[in-house]
């Protein structure tokens, strides 16, 4: 067997055919010269040679590889037949295009969101370093951080691990001045982040430990697509400067377009070295994660173990001050322990790990469906292509030739389903990605097709060609030639067991489509559940906004004051009816709590510091006792309001008015003791879903740790967008340094329930797709059904037989099915409603309204689909029937 | 099929040293190594021409001989074949068994005569 004969087997067999034929002209010409006629000269030659038929065939058969052959001749003869039927083809094709493409759209997400590794040299050497179990809601935490800087700087002395190492953290801060002034999203780095990461400079160079020594800090380098968009692609160097958190910062570099940072799904702006602050660092700021490459030979158990080790020394030279005993105890018996980061880190993954999965075997199930009504035609056409196959087997054709010959007609229709499901994968992912995103939060994720799309692509594929291609091939090899041939073609041989078959396809069918329609109305309700759950406060007309002045160099003793100017101005607003200041924003992810102690009890409550207004702005009704007022000053008795279930839990749910509580101390927060003068009922905390905590509430007047900045929440009688406008606007006319930004409440909390709305808009999409995958299936399967009982029916009309009792007939047979599948599809539902469990918001997956509601929404679907076919039936002219026969 | 009763089938695998043979002396078309088997072997050796021409692809297949068009001595155009260097080697080698195997087969048969 050679390639290069085999390619040119056809050339060769010309060459062959020329040869034999100069053979013969010089036989005959001998045998002429030998005195022979010339006829019988030729025909001598011919003897004298054989067959040249059977030599030319032996030659080419040498030339050729006999499996490639004859899948190539399998694949035209596939093309030829698909030809004869291109609605068939058609509706195949495009079916398993949406199916496998919205697979495939749907695992790039998983891909990019969960499997795929950073862009980096070697991902899988980045480990990074966490303390086991977390570090209890100690101290200030920022989003990915692990550890505090402090803690960075020990573990970085004394560790052997790894070969090199660095912190990194992100944050939003501030670009620009004055009204010019914007958000970035900012990556703070140690000396060694690009070098360990091997991160190469798209222009300029990158930083290095020599950047990050005092603060402030002076060189920093962008992002490929912030230096695209903010900066128009300005040549880096000592000329191109940014004003950076008020610092005047050189760009010295921009990185590579695919480096995002180190959490997937963001994209960060500037980055900026640590820099070392004249005060020492905080202990009490969890705001760096640690990583690094583990050195050759080093797994993940030996560098754990090394931290176990170093672990005791660490947090016992990192204390943070001002905390009581047992949290300093806790804190000095920390763990620390090394895990895998190849991946980097990532919000999406928290938020989306089971709903992508979730919705992976959603698309899987509408794909099955698919399929078994691409199996339903083929074993259809099977049965009209019966007489060929019998013909064929009677040549001499064998059962297996037969079977590959179908399947490379299904394999064809798979492949071609599938390249153009993997074109329309990569639109409907970008799409999806898109939907992810939210005005607060863009989503950039790198959802290229990558080798594992394309595997999956590729096993998608194989499994519904299998799916759809090989029951009906096996079936339609096993045709009796004699019998087939003797039925004249009219297909009376078919048996009791294809139909079976087929009936066992509507079965699965509607089985899958009732869990479909079950998920999908319980992710619809789910998220309707949550559009109108009563979170216990106002949430319509709030503005939400965050004031910063501290580039208005007031002295710290003049910033509660200030505050209470800005915020007098705010509620003077034309429209405003109620304004207040909070130290935390509600429903929008952000908590803050202290330890209390109430006499023997102790405990841990929810603190907010508002302004007198803050109650009469949520709409939230004092139950007992007194709100705040403008009595409760810096001066006066430590007041609080609490509620509920602060009674409840922590009061034993006794009188609390008069009560005091006693918080612990902590940096900034001195221990205070405070008298409970109110109670409100209980709200939502910081999420839409969960149980409310204790929570307290303070006067802002009396708040320990004042900034230079305060959140504020503003009822207004307009839409919040007009309102925070008209704010803005005055507020920039009398303090031009203040930093602003406002923000519609309730469009903050719908944004949050992203992954709600996206689960509920997909899950309901792809069970109405499998509802009407479902209804042709049954109408396909019933006609066909009637189609073949075409006799028996004109016999039963002919004698006498009502149009209502045939059609009571064929929808009964529908009915059948219809019980066998919602059968199997409530079984199955229950069974696979517990990984659903989590997702759902004020319903269990156990719901039996809507799992009757699916039932009857099916029942309903299959009854239409069948009524046709049995009303066609009912209308059958006997005469014509039976003369057929 | 008229075979004549003093012909003999050629034997299983010898047709390739035949024509390997055949072509030690220099160049032939396939017309021409057909008739030189039988010729030399006193026509008692039967080739049926058309079975040729598979040996002589297999054999150039193996590259022991190489192939071109030509045109006969009567003034046709054939494909002339002749012995490659590897061919040659393989000639001689094929040779040296052939022989060993008839001085085995003959002391089977004539045990005495030694």
């Amino acid at each position: 067997m050679s390639w290069r004969r085999f390619l040119k087997r056809r050339w060769w067999d010309d060459e062959r055919a020329r040869e034999i034929a100069a053979y013969l002209e010089n036989e005959t010409a001998d045998n002429i010269a030998r005195g022979m006629p010339p006829a019988e000269a030729a025909a001598a030659a011919r003897r004298k040679f054989g067959n040249t038929g059977l030599v030319r065939e032996e030659i080419y058969r040498m030339n050729t590889i006999g499996w490639l052959e004859s899948t190539w001749q399998d694949l035209r003869y596939g093309v030829r037949t698909l030809r004869l039927s291109p609605g068939f083809a058609a509706i195949a094709i495009v079916s398993l295009a949406l199916g496998i493409g919205a697979n495939t759209a749907i695992f790039q997400l998983v891909d990019a969101v969960l499997l795929r590794s950073l862009p980096i040299q070697n991902p899988q050497e980045l480990a990074e370093v966490k303390i086991v179990g977390g570090h209890h809601g100690m101290g200030l935490n920022q989003p990915y951080g692990e550890l505090t800087r402090p803690i960075w700087q020990v573990i970085h002395d004394k560790q052997q691990s790894f070969s090199g190492m660095f912190a990194w953290s992100v944050n939003l801060r501030y670009v620009g001045q004055g009204s010019q002034m914007r958000h970035f999203h900012g990556l703070w780095v140690t000396g060694d982040f690009f070098r360990v990461l091997g991160v190469r400079p798209w222009r300029g160079r990158l930083l290095m430990p020599e950047d990050g020594g005092a603060c402030p800090v002076t060189h920093a380098v962008v992002s490929y697509s912030y230096w695209q968009s903010q900066m128009a692609g300005r040549e880096p160097g000592p000329g191109t400067k940014l004003v950076v958190n008020n610092d005047l910062v050189e760009i010295v570099g921009v990185t590579p377009p695919e480096f995002f940072g180190m959490s997937v799904g963001d994209n960060f702006d500037i980055a900026l070295p640590f820099c070392q602050p004249k005060e020492e660092l905080r202990r009490d700021i969890f705001e760096v994660s640690v990583m690094g490459r583990l050195k050759p030979g080093w797994g993940l158990p030996r560098a754990s173990a090394e931290m176990q080790t170093l672990s005791p020394g660490i947090f016992e030279a990192t204390v943070p001050p001002g905390r009581d005993t047992g949290m300093t105890e806790t804190y000095k018996h920390f763990r620390l322990a090394v895990y895998p980061a190849a991946q980097g880190v990532s919000w999406l993954r928290e938020s989306y790990d089971r709903s992508l999965w979730l919705l992976l075997g959603i698309t899987g199930l509408v794909l099955l469906i698919a399929c078994a009504n691409l199996a339903n035609l083929m074993l259809a056409r099977a049965s009209t292509r019966e007489r060929e196959l019998a013909v064929r087997l009677a040549l001499g054709a064998s059962r297996f030739r037969l079977v590959r010959q179908l399947l490379a007609e299904s394999a064809l229709l798979a492949a071609i389903g599938t390249a153009l499901g993997i074109a329309l994968a990569h639109s409907l992912s970008g799409v999806l990605v898109w939907a992810l995103s939210t005005e607060g939060s863009s989503v950039n994720l790198n959802t290229g097709i990558d080798w594992r799309v394309l595997l999956f692509a590729a096993g998608v594929a194989i499994l519904t060609c299998a799916a759809f291609g090989v029951l009906p091939a096996l079936r339609a090899a096993q045709a009796q030639p004699a019998a087939a041939m003797k039925a004249g073609g009219r297909g009376m041989t078919t048996g009791r067991e294809r139909f079976s078959l087929q009936r066992l396809m509507v079965v699965t069918q509607i089985s899958v489509s009732l869990v479909l329609l079950v998920a999908a109305l319980l992710f619809v309700r789910s998220f309707r559940n949550l559009m109108t759950f009563d979170p216990g406060m106002r949430e319509g007309g709030i503005a939400t906004g965050f004031l910063g002045y501290w580039q208005s160099n007031l002295p710290p003793q003049r910033w509660a004051e200030f505050q209470r100017e800005l915020l007098d101005e705010v509620r003077a607003t034309p429209g405003v009816l109620d304004a207040s200041t909070t130290t935390n924003t509600p429903l929008l992810g952000s908590s803050w709590g202290h330890g209390v102690r109430i006499g023997p009890i102790e405990g841990n409550s929810m603190f907010t510091w508002v302004s007198p207004g803050y109650f009469n702005t949520m709409g939230i009704p004092v139950v007992r006792g007194r709100g705040f007022n403008q009595n409760d000053t810096a001066a006066s008795t430590r007041v609080a309001v609490v509620n509920q279930t602060f009674v409840r839990k922590l009061l034993g749910g006794a009188d609390p008015i008069g009560q005091t509580l006693r918080t612990g101390a902590e940096p900034n927060y001195p221990s205070t003791v405070y008298e409970i003068v109110g109670v409100i009922p209980d709200t939502q905390y910081n999420d839409l879903r969960g149980a409310t905590p204790p929570m307290t509430f303070a006067p802002a007047s009396q708040f320990p740790a004042q900034g230079p900045w305060t959140s504020m929440l503003i009822h207004s009688n307009m839409a919040p967008a007009a309102t925070s406008a008209t704010i803005k606007r005055r507020l920039a006319a009398r303090h031009p340094d203040v930093i602003m930004e406002f923000s519609d409440f309730q469009k903050d909390i719908r944004d949050q329930l992203t992954p709600e709305r996206l689960m509920a808009m997909l899950s309901g999409f792809f069970g109405l797709l499998a509802a009407l995958l479902a209804m042709a299936g049954i109408y396909g399967v019933i006609s066909f059904l009637v189609a073949r009982r075409r006799n028996e029916i004109g016999i039963r009309l002919a004698l006498g037989a009502e149009h209502g009792q045939i059609i009571a007939m064929v929808m009964r047979e529908a009915g059948r099915l219809l019980l066998i599948g919602l059968l199997a599809g409530a079984a199955i539902s229950l069974l696979a409603g517990r990984s659903a469990r989590a997702l759902l918001f004020g319903l269990t997956p156990y719901d039996p309204p809507t799992l009757v509601a699916a039932a009857l929404l099916l029942a309903l679907i299959a009854a239409a689909a069948s009524f046709l076919p049995a009303r066609r039936a009912s209308k059958l002219d006997p005469m014509v029937a039976l003369r057929d026969e | 099929m008229g075979k004549k009763p003093t012909q003999t089938d050629i034997l299983q695998g010898t047709l390739d040293l035949l024509i390997l043979r055949i072509l030690a002396p220099g160049a032939a078309h396939g017309h021409a190594i057909a008739y030189a088997i039988e010729r030399r072997s006193e026509e008692v050796l039967l080739v049926e021409h058309g079975s040729l021409y598979p040996a002589l692809h297999r054999l150039e297949d193996r590259g022991w001989i190489a192939s071109f068009w030509g045109t006969s001595e009567n003034n046709r155009k054939a494909r002339y074949y002749r012995l490659t260097a590897t061919g040659r080697k393989q000639l001689s080698a094929e040779m040296s068994r052939w022989e060993r195997v008839v001085r085995a087969v003959n002391q089977v048969l004539r045990p005495a005569e030694e």
